[in-house]
């Protein structure tokens, strides 16, 4: 099957040093891929550089994203435009915007990207009855609906707040940033509940995360090895579990 | 990677030359010769018809004004204005003698129906009565006939000189007096057309009141008065707006606007102001000189400025509330826009006399390309205003590296009962804010405007809905081209 993402070689830097150090990775449709490694190994660097974030400046290599069978080259597209091919990221830190409702945010976000696939647009009405079974995954108190977008929030809120994101803009390639850094298990389990609700056969997830603990909720498929800016090691779901019991270091050397 | 239009570096300054309120209106006009004495006074006044005791205040006005110099304390800078070379007094020929409505130019008619305001009977805006000021004069108002019904007197200044003397005699001035500053005394010397507004007592005004003021032709001021009287237990919702052509040459505006609330009476006062900024190299645009002041006259009366100033080359404006009344209550809610070279020096003054009186003060301040933008406020507590309160609240936001924000507040207070608030933020729309809304599908141009509308909202829900509405398009279209 063709790959939804393939990340060939990639070099990025960040404030002119290099952190991506010559990447390869896949991934397929259906399918769900944990990222781990130490701190600094550019796990985060990775998601803002398929999401498009300007200070990351790619010096070398590819990255491909599938759209209508064709291989589209995401290092040419802006960010907006990388959203509305399908590509979301849930933000590690996500972003505060006051005097913004978050419903406001959301249905502007959900009809730019349907416009942009020729899908109907939604009016007022009908965006928040759809909304509201999308609430429910993430079992959301309709109260945020009106409090501007992240302001105030917990860190548990505004986690919640970028899967409710996801799972309106239904995209084909999620990356989960640290989605389950600082949630308690009730809130992880909530998160991980409304990832897979939303898993099919067309789009794909790739978690990066610190924790084996998220992957008992979610089941990865591949678990990755990212260390030094490069994928050192690839395996499936057992890898998570001899990570947690050795760490890295059997690895480094 | 094509990632330069994210960088705050290139959100700047190639903002929207599409004013497209910026036509000359082809018309036959009347005009006294160019410069300012007492002759030329005498004749604008004679041109008015005016009875004597209008043409004294004038002369007094302007031999008070020859005695003044001009402020030069806001953080404005421009070539010194000649005011010998303005001319004082223009009108379209056609209209001096005429009165009704049905009878007006249809160059007039036209020019305002691109303007976006019907006058035609049939096409008028149902639910807000209008007054249309054509460069000096006013050339008609609507819905006078349902408005006399209840009282409402609402009509250009000229004609309240005539019909309505008492109240004038009894109200002009008396909130911002002649003497009160060098754009204020000459403006009393030389103004030529306004609206007048009064509402009798426990009348609620029907339909919103709203002034359009136009300049057209060059080389010539506008020297606009208002005159807002609410009498006792009293409501008015009145609405300003204005524009004029794109010109080289700068336009002086200097108005004066007086509003008087008695007991329990308000006044909700709100402008759209979209005068011509200029181009990017910061020639032409309007110099808006205007003094705007309320009065809470009477106990529990409440007067609230709310502004969006988007348009001038350079503004000057402190709409201000005397909070005299026991009880009575003061707001202004601002939104400034400042782009290119365009500089804007706005605030508010609140002076608590009275006791428990109550003010809130909410300014955004925008600031893009190589604009300057400041606040200036006062907040006064004088010794007899026990339980006084204000809130105030001054936030700025610059877009790009070039533009300048001052936040410049004055705070007296001189009983100690009194409870002052205040808050102040400057921000700068951050590449992570622009790079979240971006990444949820948001193109850039539609993310700055979340951002910004957002940051406003506080201002814009105080604006009545079409207003409101007009006002967030009117920043869009404004921040439009400001992104790289």
């Amino acid at each position: 099957m063709a790959n939804l993402l393939e990340i060939t070689n990639l070099h990025a830097n960040v404030d002119g040093k290099p952190v991506l150090k010559g990447l390869n990775l896949k991934v397929e449709p259906g399918s769900v891929h944990a990222i781990m490694g130490p701190n600094g190994a550019g796990k985060s660097t990775l998601s803002k550089v398929i999401a498009g974030h300007p200070a990351y400046e790619v010096t070398e290599g590819s990255m491909k994203f599938e759209v209508n069978f064709k291989m589209k080259d995401l290092l040419e597209m802006e960010p907006d435009e990388r959203a509305r091919d399908g590509v979301f990221m849930a933000f590690q830190y996500p972003v505060e915007v006051p005097g913004v409702s978050n419903e406001t945010f959301l249905r502007t976000s959900f009809n730019s990207i349907s416009k942009a696939q020729g899908a109907e647009e939604m009016n007022e009405e009908q965006f928040r009855k759809f909304l509201q079974k999308k609430m429910e995954l993430v079992s959301m108190d309709p109260k945020f609906l009106d409090r501007a977008v992240n302001t105030g929030f917990s860190g548990g809120e505004k986690k919640r707040n970028e899967i409710l994101q996801m799972a309106v803009l239904s995209p084909r390639l999620a990356i989960l940033d640290e989605t389950d850094s600082g949630l308690d298990i009730d809130a992880l389990r909530i998160v991980a509940d409304g990832v897979n609700k939303l898993k099919s056969p067309d789009n794909a997830v790739v978690l990066i995360t610190h924790y084996q603990r998220l992957l008992d909720y979610i089941v990865p498929d591949f678990v990755h090895v990212l260390a030094d800016g490069k994928i050192i090691e690839t395996g499936d779901k057992s890898l998570a579990l001899k990570l947690e019991e050795k760490g890295y270091d059997w690895l480094l050397q | 990677m094509s990632s330069d239009k994210l960088t705050t570096e290139g959100l700047t300054t190639q903002i929207d030359q599409g004013y497209k309120y910026g036509f000359v209106t082809e018309i036959e006009t009347e005009q006294v010769p160019r410069g300012l004495n007492e002759d030329i006074i005498r004749l604008i006044s004679s041109k008015k018809n005016e009875p004597e005791w209008m043409l004294e205040y004038r002369l007094k006005a302007y031999r008070h004004w020859l005695t003044m110099t001009e402020p030069t304390w806001a953080n404005v800078s421009y070539p010194k204005i000649d005011f010998n070379d303005i001319v004082y007094y223009s009108a379209p020929k056609k209209q001096s003698e005429k009165k009704s409505l049905d009878e007006i130019d249809p160059e007039l008619l036209k020019t305002f129906e691109r303007l976006g305001i019907p006058l035609g009977e049939q096409k008028r805006i149902s639910g807000v009565a209008m007054d249309v000021v054509f460069d000096s004069v006013s050339i008609g108002t609507t819905h006078q006939k349902d408005l006399e019904k209840v009282g409402v007197i609402f009509c250009s200044i000229s004609e309240a000189v005539h019909k309505h003397p008492e109240l004038v005699r009894k109200y002009l001035s008396s909130v911002v007096p002649v003497s009160d500053n060098y754009y204020a005394a000459l403006n009393a010397a030389v103004f030529t057309d306004g609206s007048f507004v009064y509402v009798p007592k426990g009348v609620r005004c029907p339909i919103d009141l709203s002034t359009y003021f136009r300049i057209n032709a060059s080389e010539t001021g506008q020297f606009e008065r208002t005159l807002i009287v609410a009498d006792e237990g009293s409501f008015v919702n009145y609405l300003e707006g204005c524009t004029a052509p794109q010109r080289d040459e700068n336009q002086l505006h200097a108005a004066v606007v007086e509003l008087i609330a008695l007991d329990d009476a308000e006044i909700k006062y709100s402008t759209v102001q979209n005068w011509y900024t200029g181009d990017k190299e910061g020639r032409g645009g309007i110099y808006n000189f205007v003094t705007k002041r309320g009065t809470c006259k009477g106990a529990r009366s409440k007067i609230s400025w709310t502004q969006v100033e988007s348009g001038s080359a350079i503004t000057w404006k402190y709409p201000s509330c005397i909070l005299l009344g026991e009880g009575s209550q003061g707001a202004f809610y601002s939104v400034a826009l400042t782009h290119d070279k365009m500089q804007a020096d706005t605030g508010t003054k609140m002076i608590h006399i009275g006791k428990n009186t109550r003010s809130t003060i909410i300014s955004k301040g925008i600031s893009t390309g190589e604009s300057r933008n400041t606040y200036r406020g006062q907040v006064k507590v004088m010794p007899s205003a026990v339980g006084a309160r204000n809130y105030s609240q001054c936030d700025s936001m610059l877009v790009g590296d070039k533009s300048n924000a001052t936040t410049v507040p004055y705070i007296e207070v001189k009983n100690d009962t009194a409870v002052l608030e205040h808050e102040a933020t400057t921000s700068r729309i951050s590449e992570d804010q622009l790079f979240y809304l971006k990444s949820r599908g948001l193109d850039t141009e539609s993310s700055i405007s979340m951002l910004v509308n957002g940051f406003c909202k506080d201002v814009f829900k105080q604006l009545p809905l079409e207003f409101s509405v007009e006002a967030v398009k009117l920043i869009e279209m404004k921040l439009e081209n400001s992104v790289g």
